[in-house]
């Protein structure tokens, strides 16, 4: 294998003997970076995080110290939450369930220290309904640390005080966007809110300052404080920062998780010298790079993209599919997004219109249903694309299904609006020969 | 149908440490108390809303609009032994589809289960597709009851009917 792993989050995943109980995490130099963290300023730590340049790892990217700095400790009265995002539910991603399972210490300091450093004394930790077992793991964690007065009323006797608690979802994917958790939380349907006015860092739980972030970038804060912000931002790319849990899954020889410097490895690498390539000798078809919601790639495209030189200049240049590095900015450079690590592959036997009516299903089935181009474009794209895979459509019938999905995305209170439609317009715009004819296959016989 | 559930010291409980975990709003408690009323009961009756909605100051339709909004509370009852079979993209490709046929020839359980489940004639199984589980490295994945298994085979499914009764 030619790129070796580099294991921040993952270190001791998997490993024999690892358990998760508090003793193992201590023994393996657990809790020191919350000892550390608690002797610092909690300006020093939010700068720290700003300086390493860590983006959030939760599907959008977006700056982690940023946000934070959103919330003015001086000017700002009313209390803070963080919430933290376990819902883990964006197809094609289970990196967040191993930690919640295997490591969830490594989670609960994370909060701790990013709670000390945002001065939040109450925090949530929302967990998907359909990990009952990472709730229970969880719970327990929160308790030990309790009995070891490093959560609680006056951690380490510093006379900080913070609480957290494990919440439940109950099945809904939605529940993953930050302001539908949010009303979630608050006891009602995981109804999104709009924004403006309702950013979480200013109308967030209970109408106070929020921070929500995803579990893998919480846990990606106790790496900043312990080898400083400077120091992880070597890691990785520039403004891509840091590793990258990947998660690999569909047609490949070994599916799985996997854990990278930012940019270290490209898409081809992943998947023919990490993965083993595509089972069964078959050839590559598809990949979708960020979770079901990214544009597809197809196997042969090429892209245009600027990259920077040896010498500093950027320069125009032309890669392959194979050969684009897994990391936000490139990502988004060939019209995908890095989204939420999770890379599904399809070989060449794989009808497209199939996989896309799967995955119109999901999003027709996970709707909240507030904005009425998100609710029934998500049910027609089901449908249309449902006809065209039975081939009882017509080939003008790809055209009406590109058109219900241009007219949704902007036009929408929450991203699920883009998310929804982006698999349906890159799939159809990229395979639409093969769209066109199995539409009306049915219909000859 | 409904008949009345008896709650248990113990069960209320449960409920009122629950609430203590929401001390800005208690109708943050209102997830948490439909998990602990569908695990004690099995679904969440009218009863339930009502009980919940009256322990939380709220009125039955704040309770009830969650159970008809969120997948997993269901307002009759499931199996004793529940399937949830993963239905997304990961799992399709790993043979989701043919697991959940299979399973549904098994048990003899009529009727679609796609998203609410479907229970056999003597209300022993029930079966429902889900959405992505997160694990979709590992598919097909079902869960039974609250256990998560992956890479289920039809021949690993067979097992695990019998080892579940
Ligand atoms: C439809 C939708 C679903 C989402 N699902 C998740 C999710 O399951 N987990 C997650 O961490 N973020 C999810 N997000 C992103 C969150 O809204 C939010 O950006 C993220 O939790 C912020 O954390 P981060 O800055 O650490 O990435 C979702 C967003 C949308 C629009
Ligand atoms: S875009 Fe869709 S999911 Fe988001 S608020 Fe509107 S209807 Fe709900
Ligand atoms: S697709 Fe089945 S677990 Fe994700």
């Amino acid at each position: 294998m030619a790129i070796a792993e580099t294991r921040l989050i993952f270190k001791h995943i998997d490993s024999p003997g690892y358990t998760i109980d508090i003793d193992c995490y201590i023994k393996n130099g657990g809790y020191t970076t919350l000892r550390k963290a608690i002797t610092m300023k909690t300006a020093e730590i939010i700068s720290e995080v700003k300086t390493s340049g860590l983006r959030g790892r939760g599907g959008a990217g977006f700056p982690t110290g940023v946000k934070w700095g959103f919330i003015d400790p001086t000017k700002n009265t009313k209390p803070v939450y963080l919430i933290c995002n376990a819902d883990e539910s964006e197809p094609g991603t289970f990196k967040d369930r191993q930690i919640i399972h295997k490591d969830p210490h490594q989670l609960i300091e994370g909060m701790i220290i990013s709670c000390f450093a945002n001065n939040v004394k109450l925090a949530y930790l929302y967990i998907r309904g359909e990990f009952p077992e990472g709730a229970k793991i969880l719970e327990r964690a929160c308790e030990e640390a309790r009995q070891k007065n490093l959560l609680g009323k006056n951690i380490l006797d510093t006379g900080y005080d913070l609480e957290i608690y494990i919440h439940r979802g109950a099945g809904a994917y939605i529940c993953g966007e930050e302001t539908g958790l949010i009303e979630s939380l608050e006891g009602k349907r995981a109804y999104p809110r709009i924004k403006p006015p309702y950013f979480p860092a200013v109308l967030g739980l209970y109408m106070c300052p929020t921070i929500v972030n995803n579990v893998e970038t919480l846990c990606n804060v106790i790496h900043i404080v312990k080898m400083g912000g400077a120091n992880f931002a070597k890691l990785g790319k520039p403004n891509n920062t840091g590793t990258r849990l990947l998660c690999v899954s569909g047609d490949v020889v070994k599916p799985g998780y996997y854990e990278f410097e930012v940019g270290a490895l490209t898409l081809g690498q992943l998947i023919y010298d990490v993965c083993g390539g595509i089972k069964n000798g078959k050839k590559l078809k598809a990949i979708i790079p960020g979770g079901s919601s990214a544009k597809v790639l197809k196997a042969g495209e090429r892209y245009k993209i600027k990259q920077k030189q040896a010498d500093g200049t950027m320069a125009d240049v032309e890669i392959a599919l194979e050969d684009i590095p897994m990391d936000f900015d490139t990502m988004a450079a060939v019209g995908s997004m890095a989204g939420s690590g999770g890379v599904i592959v399809m070989d060449e036997t794989r009808s497209m219109p199939d996989c896309l009516a799967n995955i119109s299903e999901f999003y027709a089935h996970e709707s909240c249903g507030q904005c009425t181009p998100c609710r029934e474009g998500s049910l027609w794209m089901k449908k249309i694309t449902t006809r065209i895979r039975d081939g009882k459509a017509t080939v003008e019938d790809v055209g009406v299904l590109k058109n219900v999905a241009d007219n949704i995305a902007g036009r929408t209170i929450c991203a699920f609006g883009e998310a929804c439609s982006w698999p349906v317009q890159s799939f159809v715009t990229k395979f639409k020969e093969e769209f066109e004819t199995v539409a009306g296959n049915g219909a000859k016989k | 149908m409904s008949c009345e559930f008896k709650i248990s010291q113990e069960f209320v409980k449960k409920v009122d440490e629950t609430i203590t975990h929401y001390p800005v709003s208690k109708r943050s408690a209102s997830l948490p108390l439909l998990h602990l009323w569908q695990e004690e009961f099995g679904y969440v009756s009218n009863q339930g809303v009502e009980w919940i909605a009256s322990k939380l100051d709220l009125q039955p339709i704040n309770v009830f609009e969650l159970v008809t909004f969120y997948p997993m509370f269901r307002d009759k009852p499931a199996g004793k032994i529940q399937f949830r079979v993963c239905r997304t993209l990961s799992c399709a490709l790993a043979g989701g589809y043919e697991l959940f046929d299979h399973l549904k020839k098994n048990c003899q359980i009529e009727g679609d289960g796609h998203h609410g489940p479907a229970v056999s004639p003597d209300g022993k199984y029930s079966i429902e597709f889900v959405e992505c589980l997160a694990s979709c490295g590992s598919g097909p994945v079902l869960m039974i009851n609250d256990d998560f298994h992956e890479n289920v085979s039809n021949d690993k499914a067979n097992e695990l009917v019998k080892k579940y009764g």
